[in-house]
């Protein structure tokens, strides 16, 4: 009986002609006012530790003295990032960081869509159960005991080491040896992120379309033919918009991580823009140059980001907007 | 319809590969907790491997008894409530609006939260706001600027908005306003989705030790993530500088260190086999639908 009369309300605004919108979104908010009161502290929660941050940013371009405005004191146009492009320390970081990221990408990348064909080939429900949960264990630690598990594993008296005396070789200092760096960075972040990545790819996998595999079968496909033409083929849209987001991220190598593993023993080969930016910044207290880094840094983010969503939309139709 | 013979020995080599796996994920851990139990002589000697050699409880005793330990555990366990409350808090009351249809402005508020994923101001820009702000030394410098995490956001409004219309329909019709609705009707059907958040917003307020790291310079406000650091990289950096008198002291805290470890890591695997069934189901809500 007491039906859609709340409704009504909603159905009149389609007929109400364009210049009284206004009015009308006006009367909606007043009479919504509980739900817009919801929005107030979120919204001033974004505008100050977002958006003024964001702003902040202005300060790559102007000369920042200590103790004085967030938005810095004149302009200095492009010195700062001119100044960080044309240091010898630049091309350094710059490498680092795009070697650090695009070996991540490309070995972090796959191994959760394998992981996940793996896991969805298993006959026993509480099997494949376990592996989940163990393999999503990792990522949920913190980086700081990561990191001390990495000194603990790589040590002089670790398993590690242990077992290369096992076999008879000589014991390694992995954590002070620029050429280890790359290696130990690149699957430990494996070990701590694989498992977890494939929680997306097997909701996806538990979406294709069963009968797609039972007409396969007839027509004489083998699993392999399965997995190619059809398993494949089902998880694409999931593949292309993580991928999207990974080359969007790919210049965000884990700054704590670095920050914790690396000494200067190893720096020609760790140091990355953002970790040399914080020694810059805050332990050197050039605040503008080390903005101009990190300025540079996150808009190299926001291209790359953007230019993969456009590919991607065009190549595949999958896209993030 | 039967398995052809290539196909089982697939299966077989599956489930090896898959326990091996398992095993790799777990040697850390194994390694440590052995570690913890063991003497220092045999951890210098390298005997250790993934079963305590020269067993002790020795270790346990003197991180125990160590002050600076058990207050940072205590700094930990505030900062993680106090900023899980707040957490859970804004992103419940933002995604509850956001979630609404009948929000004019709906999608400005988004793209205002949605932006700030892929751009933000750097370290420093944030660094001078939170220290102009007067935050430095103060909880509010490590549980405010991450109050809403977008992607968590996104969940939550995506679960909300998965709920059938007509309960809050009758709802009002009964007379309750928006925060009663919100309070009685939604919450309670979302528990879910909000102990999906609550282990997602706890595990990383338990883990996070950059902020502090930046903001604090009295010991007695570190979190137990800053103890650990300073363990290991203290170590860490005797060691790269090479001194030769460091070394003992670093084989010292070595077991301590895997105590410690094993001490911070613990609280999380003791909720985390109650809380993994929402999980899975909480993150898939957020994210299948595209």
């Amino acid at each position: 009986m007491k039906q859609p009369i709340a409704n009504a309300p909603h159905e009149k605004t389609h007929i109400v002609p364009k210049r009284s919108k206004f009015a009308s979104n006006l009367r909606q908010v007043k009479k919504e006012w509980q739900l817009y009161s919801l929005l107030v502290l979120p919204v001033i929660y974004l505008l100050l530790f977002k958006y003024i941050p964001m702003m902040g940013n202005v300060i790559a371009f102007r000369r920042y003295a200590p103790g004085g405005s967030v938005f810095g004191e004149e302009w200095v146009g492009m010195r700062y990032i001119e100044m960080f492009i044309q240091s010898s320390k630049f091309w350094e970081v710059f490498m680092n960081n795009i070697m650090l990221g695009s070996v991540t990408l490309l070995v972090g990348f796959p191994a959760p869509i394998i992981l996940a064909l793996l896991l969805n080939e298993l006959r026993s429900k509480r099997f494949k159960k376990f592996v989940q949960s163990t393999s999503y264990l990792p990522h949920f630690l913190s980086i700081v005991i990561v990191s001390g598990m990495i000194f603990q594993i790589t040590a002089e008296d670790g398993p590690i080491n242990a077992i290369i005396r096992f076999f008879g070789g000589e014991t390694i200092l992995f954590m002070q040896q620029a050429d280890w760096f790359l290696p130990i960075y690149v699957l430990s972040d494996l070990w701590q992120t694989v498992g977890w990545g494939t929680i997306l790819y097997l909701a996806a996998l538990t979406g294709i379309d069963e009968s797609l595999y039972e007409a396969a079968k007839i027509d004489g496909a083998n699993k392999w033919k399965q997995t190619l033409h059809i398993t494949l083929p089902g998880i694409t849209p999931i593949i292309v918009v993580l991928l999207t987001l990974n080359i969007g991220k790919f210049m965000q190598v884990g700054f704590e991580k670095v920050l914790l593993l690396y000494n200067p023993l190893i720096f020609e080969t760790a140091d990355v823009i953002s970790t040399y930016l914080f020694r810059v910044g805050l332990q050197s207290g050039n605040f503008s140059y080390a903005t101009a880094i990190g300025l540079f840094e996150a808009l190299i983010g926001l291209v790359l980001v953007f230019s993969a969503n456009y590919l991607s939309k065009k190549i595949t139709g999958a896209s993030l907007w | 319809m039967k398995d052809s013979r290539q196909y089982k020995l697939f299966q077989l080599a599956n489930v090896i590969l898959l326990l091996l796996v398992v095993f790799i994920t777990l040697f850390p851990f194994l390694s440590i907790v052995a570690r913890s139990f063991s003497g220092e002589a045999e951890i210098n000697a390298g005997e250790v491997f993934l079963w305590p050699v020269g067993f002790n409880l020795e270790t346990y005793k003197v991180v125990f008894s160590d002050s600076h330990f058990w207050n940072s555990y205590k700094n930990t366990v505030l900062y993680t409530t106090v900023g899980t409350a707040i957490n859970i808090f804004m992103t419940t009351i933002f995604a509850y609006a956001i979630s609404k249809k009948r929000l004019v402005g709906r999608n400005f508020f988004i793209m205002l939260a949605v932006f700030t994923m892929f751009f933000s101001g750097g370290l420093i820009p944030n660094y001078l706001l939170i220290t102009s702000l007067g935050f430095a030394n103060s909880i509010w410098a490590i549980v405010l600027p991450t109050a809403i995490s977008i992607f968590n956001l996104l969940v939550m409004k995506s679960f909300f908005e998965s709920l059938p219309e007509e309960l809050e329909e009758s709802a009002s019709i009964d007379g309750a306003n928006t925060y009663i609705t919100l309070l009685r009707i939604i919450l309670p059907l979302s528990k879910p989705v909000l102990a999906t958040m609550i282990l997602f917003y706890a595990v990383e307020n338990w883990n996070s030790w950059f902020p502090a790291f930046l903001y604090f310079d009295q010991q007695d406000l570190f979190p137990v993530s800053i103890y650990l650091r300073n363990l290991i990289k203290g170590a860490s950096d005797t060691m790269a500088a090479g001194a030769a008198e460091a070394s003992n002291m670093q084989q010292v805290s070595s077991n301590i260190k895997a105590v410690t470890m094993v001490l911070s890591v613990l609280p999380i695997l003791l909720v985390y086999p109650y809380l993994q069934k929402y999980f899975v189901k909480g993150v898939m809500l957020g994210s299948v639908k595209q």
